[in-house]
C-alpha cells in the first residue's frame, strides 16, 4: 500500500484559467442515473461481502430490482419531461439482462459508461488480466449491443486497484467518476496518454442522501438546488461541473419522485446552464480547456 | 494479488433474472388493473404483532428490533412488549374511527402468549398473516432444512388453531428466507408473501423443487414507521408528509397506469406511542378523504389482482 497514488496534482480552487461552457454557459449538468444488476449469489470476494444477510438477501436484492421494474420508468419519464438526457452509470451484464432498459435509453440517445459487470463484483484483489477482462468487457459488450464506444468509468461499487486509472487512459477512456477531489473536471496523472476527472458526486448522490444522511424527499430536493446555486454562483468566475447521480432504486419511489422533478425544473429553467452528458463535457473539457489547465497547473506546482 | 477464477465468471449472465424465483417484468408495461368500485389506490395498512426473546440469538443477524444489551436486556424486551399492551390498542382505536379493516403479521409466539389478541383481531375482522414463530427464530440461507420446515409448521399450525383463520399470507421474520422459504410455505398452504419489494404490485413467485406458484405482496419496507421514523429518524410531521406523497404519486399514476397499492406498514411499539399516535390519525384523515381509495387487507387486494 501507498500513502498517496499521486493521480493529481495540487491545485488551488483559486485564480483558474477561465472554463466558459458553450452557449457562455456557467455551469456544465450532467444526470447520472445508475442502471445496475445485483446478483443474488455472487461469488465471495476477499475484501467485501455482497450482502449484509446471508443469501439470498431476498429483501435486499428484491429493493435492488426495484429500481429496474418500477423505478427506473418514472425516472426516466420525468427526464424525459425536462430533455435531460442520461449518462447510464451501467452494471454492464445489465446489457443481457434486461435489453428493454438498454433499448429505451439508447432510443433516446442517453450515453452509456461502465459501472462494472455486476455491481455485486468487486475490483478488489483483481490482478492486471483481470482488471483488464472487465474493461475490455465492458467496451466490447456496450459497443456490440448499442454501437457507442464507452468513455467513461466508474468502478463497480466504488472499488479500485492501483492501477485502473492507468488501465482506463491505456484503452482511451475520456473520463474517470471515481475522484472526488474537485469540482471541476482536471487532468489525471497516467503513464500514458490522457484522462481527466469528472465531477460525479457523493454528497448529492440519492443513495448518500437518503441511505447515509437519511434526509427527507424535500431535503433531498433542497440540498440539490443549494448546491446549484453555490457551483452557479462560482460558475460566473470559471465554470463548474454538477452532477446528480441516480439510482432508481432510491430516487424512483412514489413518494420520493416528486423532489427530483422538482430539482430537475429548478436547474433546466436558470440561463447560463449546459445541459450535457459526461462525454461531451469530456469532449469539449479536451478540445477547450485541457491544456490550459494543465498548463496552470504544472506552472502552479509547488507555488 | 488476483481474485478466484470463479469470480471473473457469470454464470447466470443471461435475459431477465439470475435466480428462477420470479420473471423479470417491468411495471409499466403490464395490463391495467381495475379495482373494486372504480377505486385507484388500494390501502393496505398491515400491523406488525412481534415477540422478541429475551435470549434471542444475534446469529445469523438480529431481526431489527431485537435486544441491544447484555442479556438480561430488560430495557428493549419491555418497551416491544409495550406495543403488544398499549400501542396496539391505540392504532386500533385510529383504526376503528376511520372504519379500516388491516392485516396483521403476527408471530405465533404472541398468539399463544396473548390469547386476547388473537380474539380481538377475528372480533374486528382482521386479517392475520403468520410472522414465523418469533423475531429470534429467523429463515436464513445455509439454516437447517428440518429446523425451517418445522418453524414454518409451528408458525401456521399455531396461528391457524388459535385463530381459525385459513392464514393465506406469510412475512418472514425479519423479512428474510432460506433458498427453499418459499417450498415450505407454499407446501404449508400459503399463497402469498410479503418479503420481496422489487414491485409496486404482486407478482408471481416460483416455488423451488416444483413445490407451485404463489405470489410477492408489495408490502413497503419504505413508507413504514420503522424506515421512516426509526431508521431514517425524521419527525412525526414528516412520516404523514411521505404518506401522502405518497398516495399522490399513486393515484396521479393510476389514471394512465391502472389501479395502485399504497401499502403502509405500522409497528405498535414504534406509531402506538403516546406522543405519535395522533399523527396516524392525522395520515389516515387525509387519506381517508382522498378520492378512489379502497380499504383491504392483502387476500382482499391479491383476490381482486388476480381475478384481472
Amino acid at each position: 500500500m501507498k500513502p498517496d497514488l499521486n493521480l493529481y496534482d495540487y491545485w488551488p480552487y483559486e485564480n483558474r484559467p477561465k472554463i466558459t461552457w458553450p452557449g457562455g454557459a456557467r455551469v456544465a449538468f450532467w444526470v447520472a442515473p445508475n442502471i445496475e444488476f445485483y446478483e443474488i449469489n455472487p461469488p465471495i470476494n476477499p475484501k467485501r461481502t455482497p450482502w449484509p444477510r446471508p443469501h439470498p438477501d431476498v429483501n435486499l436484492y428484491s429493493n435492488r430490482d426495484y429500481g429496474n421494474r418500477v423505478g427506473h420508468w418514472r425516472m426516466m419519464e420525468v427526464m424525459d419531461k425536462y430533455d435531460v438526457r442520461g449518462s447510464i452509470s451501467l452494471s454492464v451484464a445489465l446489457l443481457d439482462h434486461h435489453p428493454e432498459i438498454i433499448k429505451a435509453c439508447a432510443d433516446r440517445n442517453w450515453e452509456f459508461f461502465s459501472h462494472g459487470i455486476y455491481n455485486t463484483r468487486y475490483s478488489y484483489d483483481m490482478d492486471e488480466a483481470q482488471e483488464r477482462a472487465i474493461m475490455e468487457d465492458s467496451i466490447n459488450s456496450v459497443k456490440k449491443a448499442t454501437g457507442q464506444r464507452i468513455a467513461g468509468w466508474l468502478a463497480p461499487a466504488l472499488t479500485h486497484t492501483e492501477r485502473t486509472m492507468d488501465l482506463l487512459a491505456e484503452y482511451e477512456f475520456l473520463y474517470t467518476c471515481d475522484l472526488f477531489q474537485d469540482d471541476q473536471p482536471q487532468p489525471v496523472k497516467v503513464n500514458k496518454g490522457r484522462l481527466i476527472s469528472m465531477p460525479y458526486s457523493l454528497e448529492i448522490n440519492d443513495i448518500i442522501v437518503y441511505n447515509s444522511y437519511l434526509a427527507t424527499p424535500r431535503r433531498y430536493g433542497q440540498m440539490i438546488k443549494d448546491q446549484f446555486d453555490q457551483l452557479y454562483e462560482e460558475g460566473k468566475d470559471t465554470g463548474t461541473v454538477m452532477c446528480i447521480p441516480l439510482h432508481a432504486y432510491a430516487v424512483g419511489h412514489p413518494h420520493r419522485m416528486a423532489a427530483f422533478e422538482e430539482a430537475l425544473d429548478y436547474i433546466t429553467t436558470k440561463p447560463g446552464v449546459w445541459v450535457a452528458t459526461a462525454r461531451e463535457i469530456a469532449e469539449y473539457y479536451y478540445k477547450n480547456c485541457y491544456d490550459t489547465c494543465a498548463a496552470d497547473i504544472a506552472a502552479r506546482k509547488g507555488a | 494479488m488476483t481474485v478466484a477464477k470463479e469470480y471473473m465468471e457469470y454464470p447466470m449472465r443471461r435475459y431477465g433474472m439470475d435466480q428462477d424465483f420470479y420473471e423479470w417484468s417491468i411495471l409499466f408495461n403490464r395490463k391495467k388493473v381495475q379495482w373494486p368500485n372504480g377505486a385507484r389506490v388500494a390501502l393496505w395498512i398491515t400491523t406488525d404483532l412481534e415477540f422478541f426473546p429475551l435470549d434471542q440469538p444475534a446469529k445469523p443477524f438480529k431481526a431489527p428490533g431485537g435486544m441491544v444489551t447484555s442479556y438480561p436486556d430488560l430495557r428493549h424486551f419491555t418497551t416491544r412488549d409495550y406495543g403488544n399492551r398499549v400501542g396496539i390498542q391505540r392504532i386500533w382505536r385510529v383504526l376503528d374511527k376511520h372504519r379500516i379493516k388491516s392485516s396483521v403479521a403476527m408471530n405465533s409466539m404472541v398468539a399463544e402468549r396473548y390469547p386476547y389478541l388473537v380474539n380481538a383481531i377475528n372480533a374486528r375482522g382482521d386479517e392475520i398473516i403468520a410472522m414465523g414463530v418469533d423475531q429470534g427464530k429467523l429463515h436464513y440461507g445455509g439454516m437447517d432444512d428440518a429446523l425451517e420446515l418445522a418453524q414454518v409448521t409451528e408458525s401456521l399450525t399455531t396461528l391457524r388453531k388459535l385463530s381459525g383463520q385459513p392464514i393465506k399470507g406469510w412475512m418472514s421474520p425479519a423479512k428474510s428466507e432460506s433458498w427453499n422459504t418459499l417450498k415450505y410455505v407454499k407446501n404449508a398452504g400459503i399463497e402469498y408473501v410479503c418479503d420481496w419489494v422489487a414491485d409496486d404490485m404482486p407478482f408471481e413467485l416460483t416455488a423451488p423443487d416444483g413445490a407451485g406458484k404463489l405470489w410477492a405482496m408489495p408490502h413497503s419496507s419504505e413508507i413504514s414507521d420503522r424506515k421512516i421514523i426509526i431508521d431514517n429518524k425524521h419527525s412525526e410531521d414528516e412520516f404523514v408528509e411521505q404518506i401522502q406523497d405518497q398516495f399522490t404519486g399513486l393515484y396521479k399514476e393510476s389514471e394512465k397506469h391502472g389501479g395502485r397499492i399504497l401499502s403502509l406498514s405500522l409497528t405498535p411499539y414504534i406509531m402506538g406511542l403516546h406522543y405519535r399516535i395522533k399523527y396516524l390519525d392525522i395520515a389516515l384523515r387525509w387519506l381517508m378523504k382522498q378520492p378512489h381509495v379502497w380499504v383491504a387487507n392483502g387476500t382482499q387486494i391479491l383476490d381482486a389482482f388476480k381475478k384481472q
